[in-house]
């Protein structure tokens, strides 16, 4: 149990990428933040040099290998790791997490989760009772209740040469929200408050499929007509599947969502958007993902979000096309005139 | 006709299910009536309501704020909706002085804002109507009137199930049947009484008849728990016979006509200390009755939230491991027949055309109605099954068998730090809701794991969901509407397609998402033969009949509807 007093409480952050270090040096401009990294390498670089993969990390920043050290010291925790080793890393965590911790992640991915024996590739459809979103990750493997999520434009390269951002904090509870917005807060970075933490989540999560398609676009050198069109009709597809999936229509159309959509989308610093600019140069799948240092989440969020369309007979035709891209030997190009082809709708027809 | 003939291999895939054993007898859990916190709430009743009161009024000034003119119109609001009710809808149990002192606080409200002491004044008068109400509420627990009304119950009951279930007058002074055999208790029976002497229980059973709270007091009886509060509509106090029982089994008064913020504070308040005492406590967290069949899906924060307020309240007062803890017991009753469905079925189609016009009524309020109730009731075949359900903390944790919370893993968790903050046990009122709103959620999935599908429920919905299939474009109120030539289902697509449904639901039943009754592993002519007669048996107009060339004809689409409604939430119309 936490005793009181003893020595100030210091932020956690677990995860030592670009976005983990992000994260820790905007906390550590006014708190002790401790920070995991799982390669020992990593935490002795940090240590000896203030380098966490050529990142520049703060002097506030403690680092540390070992994880119940930092959730002893830490009530607050923002996991910011990649969705795959999500599920892991919780239930290393779980033996020291008690209901008085809060976890605050920063993870735009989705975990999957199906019957004993089962594999995604048995299933054509998929059910919302197969997806999890990180928070309900968290939820089942761990007693933490005060779950939230960040969200928002906030690549980390911007953050780590400290430019001005924002980001929204979502969580069925007001104490996490007050607590993100104390530990994040500053000068240079804005917090919003948001009560609908599925919708936020799916924000970050979706928005990736979109820039996978900017990315392309970019890469065969077309326009901002076009980056408009597709930011626009992307942003349509992100509602309907969101609200399909939990989600509400008003966090798609704020700063988490077309908020950082706009951003991902923009910006050659985004991963995602390197995977669809590099496609649209002629690399394949294998040989962009093989020379990646971290991970492009919508590559597998592609591939879960059209299964779920499927179930739930919502109209993605991007996502759909992105999918055929990257595992259908479309390309882009083809891609692309097959988009333009697609008999459109009304304009705006979700809200 | 040769049926083995017919299907040879038919439902092979249909287990039996396991018997209910309907003989086992129950020791009493605390053997000495003195050792029951109610008994002891009871001995301290004046004290119990002075907290109550404090509380109340506490909670009230916290809620209107601290100036003295937001009390004055929070008591000017009140006033106003006391005397709308009094206008318009009078019951028979209102005290008579009610009108006259509603007239007194207008009386003084009208100067009281011009008075050099309206603080004072307004306080007062705001407590005044406090311990009205509380006074009002507070139930009247007396072990010894509590004894005699349990004997009279579970006697007059077995009287007259035997005498309905056995040839002859003499047959009422034999005891052949227990009410066991038509009333089956399964679940965690166990768990259930060994929990009730380490902590105070909240049972919180799914509500569909004014039966149920009967039902629910006669069975923790059995079972050998001590008496349970619950809140009572204060309808049901308009009978005498009624009243007696009610007062006598730790009942306390529920008017809901009432909805301005003293008299619902009020009514929290009870419930919290009472909890707090220790009291084992019932509540129907759906608030009133299912008016449309269907299982909860929503429940009422307000009177969940009091054992999460009470819970934080015990321990704030008591550091040690030793600090009483609450359990969550959900609780599934099943009926084939519910004689209310006819009037809440149209209630409901009602309400959700028109939600703003609806009025509380008391439409249960005459000693006739109920007498032939409950005759036809224990008279008649129909049978009714009582699932309990696992225990849970207030955070939907599961409970080992020393009452510690287990979490998904099977590590003990301390629910003290639910709680806290840094380090202390710190109050956050959206905090408390929230945790209300996801036990809320746990009980609603504990509700449909438990609940125990009859032939009857399942005939229901297959007969309504042929039909709907067949009129996709319709909607529900021109289903409801479709003519008699359009109610026929021919036997052979009915049973296919019920045999079809049946598949389905043993598959959920093997996940442990549902319960079926040992009647459903029956070959499937019998099962829906049993369904077909015990559909809402005793309606004047049976939902579902079979004609004389043996096809499916349904005779009420509301009453199929709402029988149809118990089967919803399992996804199951994605079979058909």
């Amino acid at each position: 149990m936490s005793s009181k007093g003893t020595f100030k409480k210091a932020y956690g952050v677990v995860g030592a990428g670009s976005f983990g270090t992000a994260v820790a040096n905007i906390i550590a401009q006014r708190h002790p933040v401790i920070m995991y990294a799982r390669k020992p390498e990593v935490v002795e670089s940090i240590q000896r040099e203030r380098l966490s993969y050529g990142n520049r990390v703060h002097e506030n920043v403690e680092p540390t290998g070992d994880l119940a050290y930092l959730i002893e010291r830490c009530d607050v925790i923002f996991p910011v790791i990649p969705s795959a080793n999500f599920r892991d890393l919780m239930r290393k965590m779980a033996p020291h997490l008690h209901p008085y911790h809060t976890l605050i992640h920063g993870t735009k991915g989705l975990d999957i989760r199906l019957p004993e024996g089962m594999q995604e590739a048995d299933y054509t459809e998929l059910d919302r009772a197969h997806v999890r979103t990180m928070s309900e990750v968290i939820r089942e493997e761990t007693v933490v209740v005060r779950v939230g999520c960040m969200a928002g434009p906030n690549l980390a390269k911007e953050i780590l040469d400290q430019q001005p951002a924002a980001t929204v904090l979502a969580s069925h509870f007001d104490e996490v929200i007050d607590e993100g917005k104390k530990a994040l807060r500053s000068d240079r970075f804005q917090v919003f408050g948001s009560q609908d933490l599925i919708g936020i989540e799916l924000c970050g999560v979706l928005k990736n499929i979109i820039a996978i398609a900017s990315g392309g676009l970019s890469g065969m050198n077309l326009g901002d007509n076009a980056r408009s069109l597709l930011i626009s009709r992307g942003m349509m597809e992100m509602i309907r599947l969101g609200t399909a999936l939990g989600g509400n229509t008003q966090a798609f159309i704020g700063l988490a969502g077309v908020g950082d959509l706009v951003a991902t989308a923009s910006s050659k610093y985004s991963r995602n958007f390197t995977v669809g600019y590099r496609l649209a140069k002629g690399e394949t799948l294998d040989q962009i993902i093989e020379s990646m240092e971290e991970v492009a989440e919508g590559v597998n969020t592609v591939r879960i979000a059209v299964k779920l369309a499927k179930r739930y007979r919502v109209r993605i035709p991007i996502t759909e096309a992105i999918y055929q891209v990257l595992y259908g030997g479309l390309s882009v190009e083809e891609a692309l005139s097959y988009l333009m082809r697609y008999p459109m709708t009304p304009d705006v027809d979700v809200l | 006709m040769n049926k083995e003939a017919e299907e040879p291999i038919e439902d092979a895939d249909v287990k039996p299910l396991p018997p209910v054993d309907t003989k086992r007898e129950y020791d009493p859990v605390l053997p000495g009536a003195k050792d029951w916190p109610v008994v002891r709430m009871s001995r301290h009743r004046k004290e119990f309501i002075e907290k109550v009161i404090d509380y109340t009024f506490d909670r009230v000034k916290e809620l209107v704020g601290k100036s003295a003119e937001s009390m004055v119109e929070e008591l000017e609001t009140t006033l106003h909706r006391e005397m709308l009710r009094i206008k318009q809808n009078p019951w028979k149990v209102d005290p008579e002085d009610d009108y006259d002192f509603w007239k007194r606080v207008r009386n003084e409200l009208t100067t009281m804002r011009y008075a050099p002491n309206m603080r004072e004044q307004a306080d007062r008068m705001m407590r005044e109507i406090i311990s009205r109400y509380v006074n009002e509420i507070a139930g009247n627990f007396n072990p010894s009137s509590y004894r005699v009304a349990r004997k009279v119950v579970t006697f007059g009951l077995t009287r007259l199930l035997n005498a309905a279930r056995l040839p002859g007058y003499t047959s009422i002074f034999k005891s052949e049947f227990s009410l066991q055999d038509k009333v089956n208790i399964v679940g965690e029976v166990d768990q259930l009484r060994s929990l009730a002497k380490k902590g105070t229980i909240v049972m919180v059973p799914t509500h569909f008849s004014n039966l149920d709270s009967v039902l629910v007091g006669w069975v923790m009886n059995v079972l050998g728990l001590p008496p349970f509060i619950y809140g009572a509509g204060l309808n049901l106090f308009n009978i005498n016979i009624f009243a007696y029982f009610m007062n006598s089994l730790g009942a306390y008064k529920v008017d809901r006509r009432k909805k301005n913020t003293p008299y619902l504070e009020a009514l929290k308040a009870y419930s919290s200390i009472a909890l707090e005492y220790g009291c084992h406590s019932l509540f129907f967290p759906g608030g009133t009755r299912s008016r449309s069949g269907k299982i909860e899906k929503r429940l009422k924060m307000g009177l969940l939230g009091t054992a999460m307020e009470a819970q934080r309240m015990i321990y704030e007062k008591d550091e040690s491991d030793q600090a009483k803890k609450i359990f969550i017991v959900p609780v599934v009753l099943n009926y084939h027949f519910v004689l209310e469905a006819p009037s809440l079925i149209n209630e409901y189609l009602k309400m959700k055309g028109q939600e703003r016009y609806y009025v509380e009524n008391d439409e249960f309020s005459n000693s006739y109605k109920i007498t032939t109730f409950l005759l036809k009731f224990f008279t008649k075949g129909s049978d009714i099954s009582v699932s309990i359900g696992e225990a849970m903390d207030l955070f939907g944790n599961k409970i080992d068998q020393e009452g510690n919370s287990i979490d998904a893993h099977g590590r003990k968790i301390n629910t003290r730090e639910y709680f806290m903050k840094d380090g202390e046990i710190k109050t956050d009122k959206q905090r408390d809701m929230e945790y209300t709103r996801m036990l809320s959620e746990v009980i609603v999935r504990e509700y449909h794991k438990h609940n125990r599908v009859f032939s009857s429920h399942l005939v229901a919905f297959t007969a309504f969901q042929m039909i709907k299939k067949r009129h996709r474009k319709l909607d529900l109120y021109n289903l409801l509407r479709l003519p008699e030539e359009d109610l026929v289902i021919d036997y052979q697509e009915f049973k296919t397609t019920f045999k079809g449904l049946r598949k389905v639901l043993y598959q959920l039943y093997q996940d442990g998402k549902v319960k079926l009754a040992p009647h459903m592993s029956w070959k499937s002519e019998e099962v829906i033969a049993h369904g077909l007669e015990n559909v809402g048996m005793y309606h004047a107009l049976r939902p579902l009949v079979r004609n004389e060339a043996g096809d499916i004809v349904i005779q009420d689409m509301n009453k199929l509807y709402y029988y149809h409604n118990r089967m919803l939430g399992y996804e199951l119309e994605r079979y058909l």
